[in-house]
């Protein structure tokens, strides 16, 4: 099985490259049972949110 | 505008330059501009690809021994979080953050970013924000940059994990800290 440490690669490769199939099936087989891997893929996933909302924030900024 | 350039290039002076080029390069093609866009919004789209040619010149000439001795103290950072089987220690398991959105809506949660920016190891962040704040692909980092494919997704998980982790000791305080 997956470690948790693989995983957390696994997930940040997926938001800039398509998975294979069978990373995709390992790493939703490793999610399925790991709490904090859940909790690091939604807040990777955040961090995507919170850049382009910082992108905007220094955009609309003072200067 | 200067300080979204300086923070990218993580130098001052560097930083107003660009914003001057960008914003002649804007008045030299004003005709061109013609109210399509926001005006803000059209300098921008100027500036960001000037950050991108400064980016590239500027990764002919780093050097090289700086930068792995950054990676590796990261890299020391991260292997912390887990046991030696690579399963998460029980203190530095992630916890979810509650509601990330209520912390957007914060000043201070942008200082909190901005400062965790600010001490990723210079390349790790500039890889980050090439793909997260320029949109790049990261084909286009990766040759912009001279690194190979999977360098650059080993650099883009190391600033997601350093992100994290720094969010997460410094607002939201889900774990404990590191030491």
């Amino acid at each position: 099985m997956l470690t948790c440490k693989k995983a957390t690669r696994l997930m940040s490769d997926s938001l800039d490259r398509p998975l294979g199939r069978g990373e995709r099936l390992n790493l939703r087989l490793h999610l399925f049972f790991c709490r904090g891997c859940r909790a690091f893929r939604s807040q990777i996933g955040w961090l995507r949110e919170i850049s382009h909302g910082f992108a905007r924030w220094r955009g609309d900024g003072k200067d | 505008m200067v300080k979204f350039a300086r923070l990218q290039l993580q130098d001052d002076a560097a930083g107003e330059d660009v914003v001057q080029e960008a914003i002649e390069a804007a008045l030299a093609g004003i005709d061109r501009f013609a109210g399509r866009a926001a005006l803000k919004t059209w300098v921008f789209t100027i500036l960001r690809h000037k950050i991108v040619d400064a980016l590239r010149e500027r990764g002919r000439t780093v050097q090289v021994s700086s930068l792995e001795r950054d990676d590796e103290s990261m890299d020391d950072t991260f292997d912390a979080l887990f046991t030696a089987s690579e399963y998460w220690r029980p203190d530095s398991r992630p916890r979810p953050w509650g509601d990330p959105h209520a912390a957007l809506e914060q000043r201070q949660f942008w200082e909190v970013f901005e400062a965790c920016l600010e001490v990723l190891p210079a390349r790790t962040g500039r890889v980050f924000m090439m793909r997260e704040f320029l949109g790049l692909e990261t084909d286009e980092i990766c040759s912009t940059l001279s690194l190979t494919t999977s360098h650059c997704h080993v650099i883009l998980h190391r600033a997601r994990a350093g992100l994290r982790q720094c969010l997460t000791q410094g607002w939201f305080g889900t774990e404990p800290a590191a030491c």
